[in-house]
């Protein structure tokens, strides 16, 4: 993994749930081996529904929370269990952009202070210099200076969520996780955010992980996506192998499941998953997908899928890779 | 003998705030024929649930009637009593909410909630109640229903609890089912079974939907005949096909465009997406003349000082425009 902006080898994250006297402890994979790299520049795209270890491992990737086993490579910097992260420099490196602008943002900071101070702490001390950066980062997405002094309640979501950007850009990170940045907002304000996002990243270099589950997002802002389910990369690849040919059957009923009134996708709607998604304290044997899948088969039930190479950079995780179409 | 099964005609809601009356909801009407399923679209606050809630009879201060006639099968029910609309609550309409944790009892065993329907209702006694409830569960698709009857709402997932409560909505075979946001708190696989689900009972019992939703794409999948509700006001109605196909107001085609859809990238490459400028004005400031015009392409002096009239279009439906046609 040699230029790679991030790389995640193995990465699993677990939690003790339960207590001892009443029914034992248990043990819940959130996040199970992950394999994973992004470039800089690059974004992208993780899908999965609630429950899969997408947050859980957004927030192993801020350095939040401890691997259990595995590394993260983040910009030169090797994370495991046993090496926690040098916060300081973490902040340089990663940001992140929240789902709700209405939680995430202190309401008792003015914009300036929400910016100025990630600036002071990083020891940019200079007062025009903080100044400059404020107003200048204020611009770019989309605020006026004359903004600076007011409260997040003043603001509308959108604006808000262009706050939440400011952010988490001022200190110039390399990577940005942006974790349903638009699924909060008023559908006609969420253009606006997509495309602000999609100019900050040509314009700054920035390489994003999206984690969306609205596919119309992700196909539009991804040059690769990884799907997750219960704790597992289950298909990975370049946006338009992902979309136009998946070959894990959890991705097609992902992509079948979408409303699509003008009739353009390339899966069709007999691709339906059935149920729900199970435990993560108590995830089927065999792949994790069997009971909902409708290519199930014998093997499915003993054996975990290996995943393997559909094509170059392309891989999924089921036993009908190759006969899946 | 064309009697609509639901006739809702110039409905006003008010919203009392302090010493100010706002129209939260004016001039709204549409009709839905028997079995037929209609879709009421349009971001949060634009009415569509309160337009919902007073079908149901269940607005509750600040809200209230202000003016309209709801015609329920020839029968005017907008002003009759407490009691009588208890009685066609369950009966004649029925209606399922966005998040069924709270819709739900979270005290009772969800099959004692189903069976509470045959014995308001229809005067069975709880024994006989108790075993229609599980041919309910087992008619929703909810696995072993003989055990889950007992099962408390917190002991299911989130698309049992809304399979739950579709089976109390339907438990009587009413003539109408409101559907407000019925899978927005859910997964999107989930949703997609929901979905069908819901269509399919309604079409089996020839059941009319009144489905209220912010996603354009999910209405127009489901409903033969969508209206698109703006700050308060329909701004156009057509049939499903015909809005995603020829759109014309200009909020519709905004919304339609400013969404990323699937297979659009594959198709033209990554095209910036189209805004809609500016925010969802808040009630206390809806602009004079079409509430659009601050943020319409299109606007001109008379957008902001006439409101607009209906305009029928040629083939089905109307829009609310001045510069149609």
């Amino acid at each position: 993994m040699a230029e790679g902006l991030l790389s995640l080898d193995d990465l699993a994250v677990h939690f003790k749930v339960g207590n001892a006297l009443g029914g034992g402890i248990k043990t819940l994979k959130a996040v199970d081996g992950v394999t994973l790299d992004v470039k800089p520049g690059e974004c992208l795209g993780l899908v999965g529904e609630s429950g899969c270890g997408k947050s859980t491992l957004a927030l192993a990737i801020m350095g939040l929370l401890p691997p259990t086993r595995g590394t993260i490579g983040i910009d030169g910097q090797q994370i495991s269990g046993s090496t926690p992260p040098d916060r300081m420099r973490m902040a340089r490196t990663v940001q992140m952009v929240f789902q709700d602008p209405y939680a995430s943002l202190n309401p008792r900071q003015t914009v300036r202070r929400t910016l100025a101070d990630p600036l002071r702490l990083h020891g940019v001390t200079d007062k025009a210099e903080v100044e400059a950066r404020v107003i200048d980062m204020m611009a770019k997405v989309g605020l006026r200076s004359e903004q600076a002094d007011r409260y997040p309640h003043e603001f509308s979501g959108g604006q808000r969520q262009r706050i939440g950007i400011a952010r988490a850009l001022i200190l110039k990170p390399k990577l940005v996780l942006c974790d349903e940045p638009v699924s909060a907002l008023d559908v006609s304000i969420r253009a606006q955010i997509i495309n602000l996002l999609l100019e900050l990243k040509d314009e700054m270099g920035l390489a994003y992980i999206m984690i969306s589950h609205d596919l119309g997002v992700v196909e539009h802002v991804s040059d690769r996506v990884a799907v997750m389910y219960l704790g597992r990369i289950v298909e990975q690849g370049g946006w338009q192998e992902i979309f136009e040919n998946p070959r894990h059957p959890y991705t097609r009923a992902l992509i079948a499941a979408i409303p699509d009134p003008f009739h353009r996708a390339a899966i069709s709607a007999d691709a339906k998953a059935r149920g729900e998604i199970a435990s993560a304290l108590n995830p089927p044997p065999g792949c994790h997908f069997h009971p909902r899948c409708p290519l199930k088969a014998d093997i499915c039930t003993a054996e975990y899928p290996a995943f393997g190479e559909v094509s170059p950079g392309h891989r999924a995780a089921c036993h009908f890779r190759d006969r899946v179409s | 003998m064309t009697t609509p099964l639901l006739k809702v005609e110039n409905l006003r809601i008010a919203l009392a705030g302090d010493g100010v009356t706002y129209n939260a909801v004016e001039n709204v009407s549409f009709e839905i024929g028997r079995g037929e399923a209609f879709g009421l679209v349009g971001e949060s606050g634009c009415g569509k649930s309160i337009t919902a809630l007073s079908v149901m009879g269940l607005l509750r201060r600040p809200l209230s009637l202000a003016g309209g006639k709801i015609v329920l099968d020839g029968q005017e029910i907008q002003n009759v009593s407490a009691a009588e609309m208890r009685r066609l609550r369950g009966r004649r309409i029925a209606m399922i909410f966005q998040e069924p944790m709270t819709a739900l009892n979270p005290l009772s065993p969800v099959g004692r909630q189903i069976a509470e329907m045959f014995v308001l209702h229809q005067g069975a006694n709880w024994n006989e109640a108790m075993d229609r409830a599980e041919d309910a569960l087992r008619q929703v698709r909810v696995p072993s229903p003989e055990r889950r009857i007992r099962d408390y709402p917190h002991q299911l997932s989130g698309g049992m609890r809304q399979r739950v409560m579709i089976a109390i909505a339907l438990a009587c075979g009413p003539d109408l089912l409101v559907a407000d946001e019925p899978t927005t708190a859910l997964d999107v696989t989930v949703q997609a079974e929901i979905i069908d689900l819901m269509a399919e009972l309604c079409a089996a019992k020839g059941t009319a939907i009144l489905m209220i939703s912010h996603d354009l794409g999910l209405v127009a999948n489901m409903c033969k005949r969508v209206a698109v509700m703006y700050a308060g006001r329909i701004v156009e109605s057509q049939v499903a096909d015909a809005i995603f196909a020829t759109p014309t107001h200009p909020y519709t085609q905004g919304l339609i465009d400013s969404l990323p859809r699937l297979g659009e990238r594959a198709r033209r490459g990554r095209q910036k997406l189209r805004e809609i400028s500016g925010v969802v004005p808040s009630i206390a400031n809806y602009p004079s003349g079409c509430r659009f015009n601050p943020r319409c392409p299109a606007v001109t002096e008379v957008c902001r000082s006439v409101v607009p009239e209906a305009t029928p279009l040629p083939a089905e439906g109307f829009v609310r425009c001045h510069h149609h046609g």
